[in-house]
């Protein structure tokens, strides 16, 4: 059996009076890639900002339910704590850009006001960069300002910016939606390198990517979530016809 | 010039009323055309007013200080006397007494402006209490400069006063510690409103980043908004140091009005400012008068100067 890492029941999130996720119940297994999916508006990226409680940042949000890593409850942890085990990548790549290449993967190190000898941050800076393949582009410009990348590579940071705080989980929304074709099969071949050291949620429009890096998907309607399974089931032989519709792209 | 392409692609191909609105609209962008040519003609002779008129200041003052410039020479600036009485006239005590009022109160006030700044901008920009101290900032600015003079006078200065015979000075009250505080407080809102707005610009998605790295929330003030929006605080301080440099009536209320080079911050003294709105009305003699308007010419090249500097170094800021 594998082991799950994430267990939400019952979980519900609203901005104000707009009850936005509703009732979801998920396993997430350990060192999976999870895709989600759904009709724009129906709760994805609400869903992904409650696990690691980013959410609540905006004001008026509300959520209620359990959330467990490792058996652990989420909202009863620290929200730092939280989003040091859970990582984040975000749609547009944001990289900080008054910050060097090197700077902008030891970022986390330096928010949290961890102070590292230099041999040690070099280490992590190379390890980062090496791990999302982009360590041999710009070993010889660490020193620029992150901003000076193309989009892909920009967002290939983020992701090294994210693992080298060695989260056990990293959340991804839409992350390859604003890149070109040939950063976003770099990004993806990616996902598959991640996989062996976290768990992967991927929160995407894109039907085939899905069904490309994803082990298990998970379909979200109208802040539902209406179904969930291996990925080749969810393709092949859907059981809600919510899904089957919107797989067969009948809305979108 | 309208060209085929301008007309939306759906109608080329469509009945014939549909080209014949299109046409409308082509003409509509005729006329449109022509408005934008207007306002634009309208917009550089604003411009080129506003140039004119302060050109035209500067050499007002230039001109009518041309008796005081040939006959005093430059050692007029630097001179440490001011006795119109004998001839005498230096303006080195009114140009010490204007820096160090400003930027002492510029000392005094960034810590309160940058404050209500990030409260405003980051922490807290809704609810009853950032409205109600949004409010009240943007109401000091709108506080006549008397009034503050009035207060300063009857609440500020009995205050001082025991502050220094306190620390073992001279208790005078009035001079360049109490200007210094009365300016402090009416030039708060410049930096604090420019401030607010620069840091509500700052992407949320930086802030976002530096969130789900684990950040709290000054350490995202602190390694995103403000290295973001230095350049915005910095200028918005410096608005501040130009609105110290010139402000004249609370300062002369509360300055002490001598010509005597200050001793302390604590001594009386007088700025440009206060001594011209003081003496204008007494230079019975044309040197006094020209010297007077000097004296307005050196603030207003003083005043140019700090804000060349400053863009100088929003530049450096920016363009790293
Ligand atoms: N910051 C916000 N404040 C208020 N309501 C919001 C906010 N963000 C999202 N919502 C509401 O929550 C609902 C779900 O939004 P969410 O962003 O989770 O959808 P999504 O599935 O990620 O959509 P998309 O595929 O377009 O990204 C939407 O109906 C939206 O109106
Ligand atoms: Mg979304």
């Amino acid at each position: 059996m594998e082991s799950t890492i994430l267990k939400s029941r019952n979980f519900n999130a609203s901005f104000g009076t707009n009850h936005v996720v509703k009732n979801v119940n998920i396993d997430i297994p350990r060192n999976h890639i999870i895709a989600v999916m759904g009709p724009s508006g129906c709760g994805k990226t609400t869903y992904l900002r409650c696990i690691n409680r980013m959410h609540e940042l905006i004001p008026g949000a509300t959520s209620n339910g359990e959330m467990k890593l490792n058996d652990e409850d989420v909202y009863q942890m620290h929200p730092i704590f939280v989003r040091l085990k859970i990582g984040m990548v975000f749609q547009r790549p944001n990289p900080f850009p008054n910050l060097s290449i090197y700077d902008n993967v030891i970022a986390g190190y330096k928010l949290n006001g961890i102070k590292l000898p230099k041999g040690e941050r070099d280490g992590i800076v190379e390890r980062s960069l090496t791990k999302v393949a982009l360590w041999k582009e710009v070993k010889d410009s660490l020193n620029k300002k992150g901003s000076f990348l193309s989009g892909g590579q920009q967002q290939r940071l983020c992701i090294a910016r994210t693992v080298a705080m060695e989260p056990e989980m990293i959340l991804f929304d839409e992350p390859t939606s604003a890149l070109d074709p040939i950063s976003t099969s770099t990004v993806e071949e990616l996902f598959h390198e991640l996989k062996a050291n976290y768990t992967l949620v991927i929160v995407t429009h894109n039907m085939q990517q899905a069904a490309r890096v994803s082990d298990k998907t998970a379909f979200f309607y109208m802040g539902e979530l209406v179904e969930y399974d291996e990925t080749k089931i969810m393709f092949t032989n859907p059981k809600d016809n919510r899904t089957q519709n919107y797989i067969t792209g009948r809305f979108s | 010039m309208i060209t085929r392409s301008d007309i939306p692609l759906r109608v080329i191909n469509s009945s014939p009323e549909a080209i014949l609105k299109a046409k409308k609209r082509t003409k509509r962008s005729f006329r449109q055309i022509r408005t934008e040519n207007v306002f634009r003609h309208t917009l550089t002779i604003m411009g080129l007013i506003m140039v004119i008129l302060v050109l035209g200041i500067m050499l007002t003052l230039a001109w009518q200080s041309r008796l005081s410039i040939s006959t005093l020479g430059p050692k007029y600036l630097w001179s440490k006397v001011w006795d119109p009485v004998q001839d005498i006239y230096g303006a080195w005590p009114f140009l010490l007494g204007t820096l160090l009022t400003s930027f002492l109160a510029l000392i005094i006030s960034v810590p309160f402006s940058v404050s209500v700044a990030i409260f405003l901008g980051e922490y807290h920009p809704k609810g009853w209490l950032p409205d109600f101290l949004k409010n009240a900032v943007e109401l000091i600015a709108a506080v006549p400069s008397v009034i503050y003079g009035f207060w300063a006078l009857e609440v500020l200065v009995p205050y001082v006063r025991k502050f220094e015979s306190a620390i073992g000075v001279e208790p005078v009250g009035v001079g360049i510690f109490s200007s210094s505080l009365i300016l402090a407080v009416m030039i708060i809102p410049y930096a604090a409103s420019l401030g607010r707005s620069m840091i509500s610009l700052v992407p949320s998605h930086l802030k976002e980043a530096a969130y789900a790295l684990g950040a709290t929330r000054w350490e995202v003030i602190r390694t995103v908004v403000l290295p973001y929006t230095k350049s915005g605080l910095f200028a918005g301080i410096l608005l501040s140091l130009g609105r110290a440099l010139g402000e004249t009536m609370a300062v002369t209320m509360v300055i002490g009005n001598t010509s005597l080079i200050p001793k302390n911050i604590f001594a009386p003294g007088n700025t440009m400012a206060s001594v011209i709105a003081n003496e204008f009305t007494e230079a019975d003699k044309p040197v006094y008068l020209s010297a007077l308007i000097e004296l307005g010419l050196v603030l207003f090249l003083v005043t140019v100067v700090i804000n060349l500097i400053g863009k100088k170094i929003i530049d450096r800021f920016t363009n790293d």
